[in-house]
């Protein structure tokens, strides 16, 4: 008898073991859902927040499209900093944050071309422009239009450079701007268009160089951000944080212009 | 190096097999001697996970399991949060896109046995879980066991329909497949290549491991 119903019992011991096991690592920290641009930033401003409060939060990077749409689903984030602020306030029309957050940093995008690239990094597009119609370009990067904020502006660039329908066949679109890095810098694009705050960070700068493009050539990339309901008292903090000298200065250094007050 | 994606991935992988694997035996058994007439169609939608891309079972999912679908909404009545982009949510999506690899080697195992040995057992009278318990089951063992390895292994490399589902929360959703992705976006490629290499290193010691059982159990029986 044993021996017939010992494997069973084998069996349940290590799904038990296996489901009731102690999560170490997980222990109700609060999980920030924050746009791919903010890779280096924010890491450094967690660990300013930690340093200064004990407290620690998980951050998790993406496409601020895709996030939007995980939060619509129930996505269990606290909080929420979009690269796009009509993200944020379409979430708290619908009544899924307490209220309409706060815009924390303005973006600017750059165009970024790898070392031995024979594309120039001119803000003015001039050179992207020439290198079309001598048709050596072969690849360029940006981000997804369709949900990645930062792509939709690159769009905005190019069709005010008057670049986009020459150029649409040659692009190759990062699920997100730090994606869009990845490939802009990879050596297989000749270059590409990201944030500014991607270009500025060490591990990006050294595999290329970079010039800004005119803010005045898209739209603003006003960045929101905002708690979202089940917030707790750790994300609550930290939202404060980011409004505080001490986390404006580090967003500053990495390349966002602040906004004025704290709307 | 993510010791608790690692940690995750393996538990969904153990979780995975524990669950799946007896449905898949009975499932297996059934269909190797099974003359139905939609059997055809049964083995195809169970093959399904196969061939369909994992962003199409990944979309489907999220439409089934979200927020606004009666499952999604149940759930969260019951347990008091959403089922996407939860363990548990992960672990329903592996077991459904893990089923081929269960049920079809060990289908293939079962439908090896001959029939006139399990008439012979009915003869002898054995019941049908004592024919199933003693006579079967070991001389399918090689094809549970690759089923199980099969699955664990998947389980570890799974990456689309994780990232659809999952949306990467640390100790929750964040495999180790998923891991490697945000280390390269995050241009960390020391420890996208650590995680890698590990990950690696464990499919190769499995799949090893399953040929080497296999090929003893094969032995033994010979």
């Amino acid at each position: 008898m044993v021996r017939r119903i010992g494997p069973f019992l084998f069996a349940f011991a290590i799904a038990v073991a296996l489901i009731g096991a102690p999560r170490p690592w997980a222990r109700g920290l609060p999980t920030i859902a924050a746009a791919s641009d903010l890779q280096f930033a924010l890491g450094e401003v967690a660990e300013a927040f930690t340093e200064e409060t004990g407290r620690q939060v998980k951050l998790i990077f993406g496409s601020s499209g895709n996030f939007y749409r995980q939060i619509q689903q129930g996505a269990p984030f606290h909080m929420y900093l979009s690269a796009d602020e009509e993200f944020v306030l379409d979430l708290a029309k619908k009544g899924f944050t307490p209220d309409r957050g706060a815009l924390y940093a303005i973006g600017r995008i750059v165009i970024i071309t790898p070392h031995g690239s024979p594309l120039k990094p001119d803000g003015g597009l001039k050179h992207l422009g020439a290198a079309l119609r001598d048709g050596w370009l072969r690849k360029f990067a940006i981000a997804n239009p369709d949900h990645a904020p930062y792509g939709r502006r690159a769009e905005e660039a190019l069709r005010h450079a008057g670049l986009w329908d020459a150029l649409r066949g040659k692009l190759v679109l990062g699920e997100n701007v730090s994606q869009a890095a990845q490939f802009a810098t990879s050596g297989s694009a000749q270059g590409g268009i990201i944030a500014h705050s991607l270009a500025l960070s060490p591990n990006v700068s050294k595999l290329g160089t970079f010039a800004p493009i005119p803010q005045s050539w898209h739209k603003p990339l006003r960045q929101r951000m905002a708690l979202l309901k089940g917030a707790n008292d750790t994300a609550r903090r930290f939202y404060g944080f980011m409004r505080e000298p001490g986390g404006r200065a580090i967003l500053r250094r990495h390349g966002f212009v602040l906004p004025g007050g704290t709307r | 190096m993510d010791w608790e994606a690692l940690w995750l991935s393996v538990r969904l992988g153990g979780l995975s097999v524990l669950i799946l694997v007896p449905i898949a035996i009975v499932v297996g058994r059934w269909l190797a001697v099974t003359a139905a007439s939609g059997k055809s169609l049964i083995e195809a939608s169970l093959a399904l996970p196969l061939v369909l891309p994992p962003t199409v079972l990944g979309f489907y999912l999220l439409v089934a399991f979200g927020a606004g679908s009666w499952v999604g909404r149940l759930w969260q009545d019951v347990f008091g949060h959403t089922l996407v982009f939860t363990f548990e949510g992960l672990l329903i999506a592996s077991i459904i896109v893990n089923i081929p690899f269960a049920v079809q080697p060990i289908q293939r195992a079962f439908e090896a046995i001959s029939p006139d040995l399990r008439e012979a057992a009915a003869c002898c009278g054995l019941s049908w879980w004592r024919s199933l318990w003693r006579i079967e089951l070991p001389l399918a063992w090689p094809g549970i066991l690759t089923g199980m390895v099969l699955t664990f292994a998947h389980t570890l490399g799974e990456f689309g329909v994780v990232l659809m589902v999952g949306g990467s929360i640390p100790g929750e959703t964040r495999t180790i497949a998923i891991a490697i992705y945000d280390r390269v976006q995050a241009f960390d490629e020391a420890s996208a290549g650590k995680m890698a290499a590990v990950l690696l290193l464990i499919s190769l010691v499995t799949i090893t491991l399953s040929y080497l059982l296999t090929q003893r159990v094969r032995r033994r029986h010979d």
